[in-house]
């Protein structure tokens, strides 16, 4: 399968099998109207198989977002063809807006202005809790 | 530097040791306090009814010399108008020196705190946190077991729902030789999430049962708990679990002289009157400890705000 080597942008790669689209759904790529493949299923030879996406312009994503679907995946940054970056992305230790508190008694449910900010509590088992009521995101 | 206490754990165990430490200086020497918030303003901000835990604050407040504004129900503050949290302590902060905050909202405490240029003090949001509960409750405990080091403590009722046992746990869990035994029905027990991220995290012991009179022996504190019905979503569960655990002289029997009997009040009848004189009943003390917690926090948290 041939997929084109971008010039100006973005691959986000060593996504973990099946993450992709998670990704692509939460980063909001479907808006975007440059080029944007969401390789699957790739061979790897440290995860066996993995998810690869190529975004062919140089737009910001949330880092934040990726770490929380999918920490350990890495980003590449392209120029003119040329890797001039490569980040290994950790989880955050906050998100804000990127997940959404559930929990009918929690003030974000009636305060439709506020931030939805979720706290790492627990790394190893990766749980994150609104800061507000503490209710543990799904 | 403003600070405010939204959650217990705000405090390190040295800073609550502080509090208590003043908390008893008040109790002795009353008169040394009674001017020290002279011109100050507390605004209790009830945005739902909750009568003894706002006449503490305010009689904390009196106590201290100073004074206090505020409203009782959400229906009579601007919150009917629509107005939202973080607008409300914008515009209190420019009337007052410290917030009380009772909302029915889990979090809205630490959204006024956020948005306000003054302390902040949680008084109850939701069936999520009652830090100046779990106050009342350390200083009792200090008084009547003069420490927190390795103590038995029975939590009985409610452990589900109970927002002041999930206090009280995750503030005792910080001092060594806790053990707990967990008393309640099934579908009340202490939710998985407490367990695991505070007693295995801090390999506190532990021991689940539905037996009171069975573990009864064993404790050095007997905190009881109201099954409280608006934390339930059907009547009929509520029905069918509320008289779980009644607390009566018999059940007393094979208990330690030197028992404490807490609880959180108010008790509907999970303790019967009958108890009350016993000298190892101590929820109405409990009140009393309450308010002088709540002045010393008043202090400490205008103290730092360098209000006083």
């Amino acid at each position: 399968m041939n997929i084109d080597s971008i010039s100006n942008g973005i691959v986000i790669d060593h996504i973990t099998a099946g993450r992709g689209m998670k990704l692509y759904e939460l980063l909001g790529l479907e808006k975007l109207d440059c080029s944007v493949a969401i390789i699957k299923n790739v061979h790897s030879e440290k995860l066996g198989k993995k998810d690869i996406i190529k975004i062919d312009s140089d737009i910001p994503v949330s880092l934040d977002v990726i770490g929380y679907v999918d920490p350990g995946v890495s980003i590449n940054i392209i120029r003119n063809g040329k890797l001039i970056e490569k980040k290994r992305i950790e989880m955050p230790e906050t998100l804000t807006n990127v997940i959404f508190c559930k929990n009918p008694r929690c003030i974000t449910q009636t305060e439709q202005e506020l931030k939805h900010v979720f706290r790492l509590t627990d790394r190893v088992n990766k749980v994150y809790r609104c800061i507000y009521c503490e209710t543990k995101a799904n | 530097m403003k600070r405010s206490l939204i959650d217990i754990l705000d405090f390190s165990p040295d800073e609550l040791q502080e509090l208590i430490d003043t908390a008893n200086d008040i109790i002795a020497r009353p008169e040394a306090y009674s001017r020290l918030c002279c011109g100050k303003k507390l605004a209790t901000l009830f945005f739902e009814p909750s009568t003894r835990t706002r006449l503490s604050f305010e009689a904390a407040m009196y106590e201290l010399g100073g004074n206090v504004i505020g409203f009782s129900e959400a229906q009579s503050s601007s919150a009917s108008k629509g107005e939202s949290v973080a607008d409300t302590a914008k515009v209190i902060s420019c009337y007052a020196d410290i917030i009380a905050m009772r909302h029915p909202k889990e979090g809205a405490p630490l959204v006024a705190a956020m948005n306000a240029s003054i302390p902040v003090i949680n008084a109850g949001d939701g069936g999520h946190n009652h830090p100046t509960q779990t106050l009342a409750d350390l200083l009792t405990i200090y008084r009547e077991k003069g420490g927190f080091e390795n103590l038995t403590v029975g939590f009985c009722g409610d452990l589900k729902f109970g927002r002041t046992v999930h206090s009280l746990i995750s503030a005792l869990s910080r001092y060594p030789g806790l053990k707990l035994y967990l008393i309640s029905p099934e579908e009340l027990k202490l939710p998985s999430y407490v367990k695991k991220e505070v007693l295995a995290a801090k390999n506190i012991s532990y021991v689940q049962t539905t037996d009171l009179e069975g573990v009864m022996p064993e404790l050095d504190i007997l905190y009881m708990t109201r099954v409280q019905r608006e934390r339930f979503f059907n009547e009929e569960d509520y029905l069918r679990l509320k008289d779980s655990y009644i607390l009566t002289p018999d059940k007393l029997q094979n208990a330690r002289q030197d028992l404490c009997i807490m609880h959180p009040l108010p008790r509907v009848n999970e303790i019967s009157v009958a108890i009350d004189d016993d000298p190892r009943a101590c929820y109405f003390k409990q009140v009393l400890y309450g308010k002088y917690m709540r002045m010393a926090l008043i202090l400490k948290l205008l103290k730092e705000a360098g209000t006083l």
